[in-house]
């Protein structure tokens, strides 16, 4: 058996006198799988995504990714982590408006300090990859809520991370593009990308993910496996 | 309270970054510009106050009585433009020997009084005040100028020794006249009665004048008077306008830079009240926003937020107003000793006047923004929110995508360009503080190349002073008197004493020159002067009898030029002098005469003996030179001593004053700065967000917001650097010429790579310490809030 991408084990979350958004949570995620967590509003769907991150600490419990501690480390330290293994995908894309496409894209890779051609060929290969290359010269404000979301897909996978964390990936979009949508997320999952999904949308969850956990008050109230993808 | 006034007061309360930097701007503007103007108005008043009660006059004239009689000289009363004359005075420059204080000896010189015949103290022209005693009531009597020798002179009698007869006369009084038309006043028929034989009083003539404001209007005014005289018979004249400036010199050597500094700050001032209110209004837009949704009018929200910039301007206003006043106190207390007037305070007028000016500056800067946001329209104020017009510096992020700098670098130098406006105005606001910087430094350095130039007083490493100290003797009873050593003896002990390079002696006596009614400070030197001479504007050091060196004063009083030749008029006899060089000197207000002993011994005026200055060679040690030779002259009754540096008060307070209010304006910049990127910092605090999630690490953070203001800073400082050496070449001659001197071009030429770096990168360092606090406070947001921030 493979080492867990994830690792989480008993983590708890409590924001000032309130009940804890997370609650003694145990998990762990193999890499290659897809896995789409469920819950209504307030159950710690975004507190774990944020966990896994590096973005928030747990108040107990520990948090492995990739192998890394990601709740002992440093700001710096976090920082690094995000950069060199893990993208992210936002429900309103949290695309910077006065940089290009391109500019946004190749923001991950320059912040790692990768070369230059190297990370502009790896940008034309995905915007590529994504059907929005010939949009690498617009501003974010000119595009599609499903291209956008492509050049946030893009982004995220600039520096070719072994985790892919989306977050209500389709909320934002109307039905067309939350299907562009949902089949990249899909296709990606089939070339073997590991990811992570928060969302409310069971087509979403149904299509992409080889496996679904439902939070509710901060606990996994289910963990059940795709029988055949 | 009213929901406008709850408004308000959340406003501030909330923003408490901008209420303390609108409290510190408008406390720098007003405390600078209450020192200013109090300094301006106290150096004009209470000379004005006096020339007007004694109805002073505008120009002293003399005549040469052999080329002009008396009548004739008071027929140019009538000479155009001419208000009220009085005279002619005869006028006689006479060498005089008060009684000296009980136990002390004679001064080594006898001081040369010109002493004016007047029959009465008033006139319609120079009325002259009696401070003490009385006025003449017959022969034998003198009133002298009030100030001038011991204070025990009432009552005493003065000899004439140069007058046949050694005659004396009795001091019955002290006057003030406000131009100093004289230094002292007996009968005319006494004046008679004292010329020397062979030799004619000069006349005197006063006048005052319809115009006579401005120099050129003296100038044509003295034009007047030399026509309506016999010609060649005019040989000297006196403007008020130079008295005025030299009995305001030494206050009016502060108004240059304090009101530089000061505009300096008030136009900080402006722009940074106007970055911050502006900033404030458009960080509020979506609180605008909300209040107008709420029902607030348009007028409203602009009265909301200019309270909200009022509020903190009032603290600052009241605040610059007590320390303006406190910091005028150091200052007027100088121009106290410069007019021996009573205590002097800010004029009432300007506590009111400054604040009510800066407070209107306040509304107007916050008026406009505030206005344009009352008339937003509510949904489009909620909906821009804080992040900046999308598409405003796009040319610039793509330039500075290509720089070949870290990404966050150059993401931070692409960051001015989204608000042009607010880093526009941001940029003037450091270009300021870098002039400021810029001045500060050039100030500094000339002020103390001029402090070394005016040590030329008492040059040379060593000195001795031929007067023996008084001996105490035994049961407290009187000191003897001061004995003079044989300076003939202390000059050879000083030549044989191993380790002296160069010696001169020099003393202080007063002389008086043709056309001038004022006594004229000379320095006579005595041996070779040349490795001591002063710091010289232009022409040369005197090399002989016959030359001399002159303050720049005394070249303006004489209305004569380098090379030109003047008369020295001393006990009875007067012999030309050539200027041959004008040298920086302050010494009574520039009115010095520099020249060899042997000048002076031509005009009848003995120097009997001065102070021994000695440059000793290169190595040698000067304690135990000083040892050395106090041994050999111990047998004279005199002393060595080493020369110690004197540091003029005016010049540690002008130091002092000019850290003050420059450190004032680097912290306003500073804090102009902070605001701005607290401002920007809060508005893309969204963004900082997605970068930190893409991986941004606190470090880059960093590097990105102070880079964000870096650029600025830096052409800010490059800006200021040139701008600040323009304000120095410009504003420290007119302090020299306040002080009564031209600055030679060594203490001007003050700015080299050397400092020209530093300072260039002052802008930057303002910046950069400016953005540090908001730099960090950018780091340590945490990404999931910021993220979360709309």
């Amino acid at each position: 058996m493979s080492t867990p991408i994830i690792e989480i084990r008993d983590v708890s979350k409590r924001y000032d006198e309130g009940p804890p958004a997370l609650a003694d949570l145990s998990l762990t995620v193999e890499p290659g799988e897809a896995l789409a967590v469920l819950g209504p509003s307030g159950s710690g769907k975004s507190t774990l995504l944020n966990m896994i991150a590096g973005l928030d600490r747990p108040t107990e419990g520990g948090v492995t990714v990739a192998g890394v501690r990601v709740d002992e480390l440093s700001e710096a330290a976090s920082a690094r982590f995000r950069r060199e293994r893990v993208g992210m995908v936002f429900q309103f894309f949290n695309l910077l408006d006065d940089l290009t496409v391109l500019d946004n894209v190749l923001l991950p890779a320059q912040l790692l300090g990768a070369g230059r051609a190297a990370a502009r060929a790896r940008a034309a290969e995905l915007l590529d990859y994504l059907g929005i290359d010939r949009h690498s010269g617009a501003y974010p404000g000119r595009l599609s809520g499903g291209e956008r979301q492509r050049v946030a897909v893009a982004r995220a996978l600039m520096n070719r991370p072994a985790l892919l964390l989306a977050d209500e990936p389709t909320g934002a979009l109307d039905t067309a593009s939350g299907a562009e949508v949902r089949e990249l997320l899909t296709e990606l999952h089939a070339d073997g990308q590991t990811i992570l999904l928060v969302t409310h949308d069971l087509a979403l969850a149904d299509s992409c993910a080889s496996r679904t956990i439902e939070l509710v008050d901060g606990r996994l109230a289910r963990d059940e496996r795709a029988v055949t993808r | 309270m009213s929901a406008l006034g709850k408004i308000v007061r959340a406003g501030v309360g909330r923003r408490r970054l901008q209420s303390l930097v609108m409290v510190m701007t408008t406390m720098t503007a007003v405390t600078a510009s209450v020192m200013a103007a109090g300094l301006v108005v106290a150096s004009r008043a209470p000379f004005d106050h006096t020339f007007g009660k004694q109805h002073g006059a505008h120009l002293t004239a003399a005549f040469d009585s052999r080329r002009a009689t008396g009548s004739q000289v008071a027929a140019t009363a009538h000479a155009h433009g001419v208000s009220a004359a009085a005279g002619p005075f005869p006028l006689l420059s006479l060498a005089v020997r008060p009684q000296p204080p009980a136990g002390l000896a004679p001064p080594p010189v006898d001081p040369v009084l010109s002493i004016a015949g007047r029959a009465d103290a008033a006139g319609g022209v120079d009325d002259l005040t009696i401070v003490s005693g009385h006025w003449i009531t017959g022969p034998g009597q003198i009133v002298i100028t009030d100030g001038w020798g011991p204070s025990e002179l009432l009552g005493t009698p003065i000899h004439l020794p140069g007058v046949p007869g050694d005659p004396a006369l009795t001091v019955v009084g002290t006057a003030r006249s406000a131009t100093h038309t004289a230094d002292a006043w007996v009968t005319p028929r006494q004046i008679a009665a004292l010329t020397p034989p062979g030799s004619a009083p000069t006349y005197q003539m006063l006048y005052r004048f319809t115009e006579a404001g401005s120099t050129a209007a003296m100038t044509a005014d003295r034009a007047a008077v030399n026509a309506a005289a016999p010609a060649g018979s005019l040989r000297g004249t006196q403007s008020y306008l130079v008295t005025r400036d030299t009995a305001n010199r030494q206050t009016a050597t502060f108004v240059p830079f304090v009101m530089a500094l000061g505009i300096l700050g008030l136009v900080m001032s402006v722009l940074i009240i106007g970055i911050v209110v502006s900033g404030a209004v458009s960080a509020g837009t979506r609180r605008i926003g909300i209040l107008k949704s709420l029902g607030f009018t348009p007028a409203q929200v602009g009265r909301a937020y200019v309270g909200q910039a009022l509020i903190p301007a009032s603290v600052g206003t009241a605040l610059g107003l007590v320390l303006g006043n406190l910091g005028s106190i150091p200052l007027l207390s100088q121009a106290e000793g410069a007019y021996n007037s009573g205590a002097l305070a800010v004029a009432g007028w300007i506590d009111v006047a400054v604040p009510a000016a800066v407070l209107a500056l306040v509304v107007a800067s916050a008026l406009a923004p505030a206005l344009r946001a009352g008339r937003l329209h509510t949904v489009e104020a909620l909906a821009i929110g804080r992040t900046p017009q999308v598409g405003r510096g796009r040319w610039a992020a793509r330039l500075a995508a290509r720089l070949p700098l870290p990404r966050p670098l150059s993401l931070g130098l692409a960051g001015p360009f989204a608000r042009p406006a607010r880093s526009a105005t941001i940029a003037a606001a450091i270009v300021f503080g870098a002039v400021g910087v810029t001045f500060a430094y050039g100030l500094g350095a000339s002020i103390n190349g001029v402090q070394h130039g005016l040590d030329r007083d008492s040059p040379g490493q060593v000195q001795v002073d031929p007067m023996a100290p008084p001996e105490a003797t035994a049961g407290g009873a009187r000191p003897t008197p001061r004995k003079e050593a044989d300076p003939a003896a202390v000059a050879r002990a000083i030549a044989a004493q191993p380790g002296t390079r160069a010696y001169f002696s020099s003393v202080f006596t007063d002389v008086h020159f043709l056309g001038v009614s004022d006594a004229i400070t000379a320095i006579a030197y005595q041996g070779d002067s040349s490795w001591a001479s002063f710091q010289m504007v232009s022409g040369r050091w005197f090399t002989r009898p016959g030359e001399a060196v002159v303050g720049h004063r005394f070249l303006q009083a004489t209305a004569t030029r380098v090379g030109d030749v003047v008369t020295l008029e001393g006990d009875g006899r007067s012999t030309p002098v050539r200027i041959v060089g004008e040298a920086m000197t302050t010494g009574d207000g520039g009115m010095r005469v520099l020249t060899d002993a042997g000048t002076l011994a031509r005009a009848g005026v003995t120097v009997r003996s001065g102070q021994f200055s000695i440059e000793l060679k290169p190595g040698t040690d000067r304690a135990r030179y000083v040892a050395a030779l106090s041994a050999a002259l111990r047998p004279l009754g005199v002393g060595a001593q080493a020369t110690t540096g004197r540091v003029s008060a005016t010049i540690v307070a002008m130091d002092a004053i000019t850290a003050i209010l420059t450190l004032m304006l680097v912290l306003v910049a500073g804090l102009g700065v902070l605001n701005t990127v607290v401002l920007d910092t809060r508005e893309r605090v969204h963004d900082l967000g997605v970068m930190k999630a893409l991986g941004m690490a606190p470090r880059q953070t960093v590097g990105m917001v102070i880079t964000s203001v870096a650029g600025i800073g830096a052409l800010a400082g490059l800006i200021g650097v040139p701008l600040g050496i323009a304000l120095h070449d410009y504003v420290v001659p007119k302090m020299g010429d306040a002080a009564g001197t031209r600055i030679p071009s060594v203490d001007m030429s003050v700015y080299h790579a050397a400092q020209l770096v530093p300072l260039a990168l002052g802008g930057l360092l303002i910046a950069v310490l400016g953005a540090l606090l908001p730099a960090s406070w950018a780091a340590r947001t945490r990404t999931a809030t910021a993220l979360r921030t709309e």
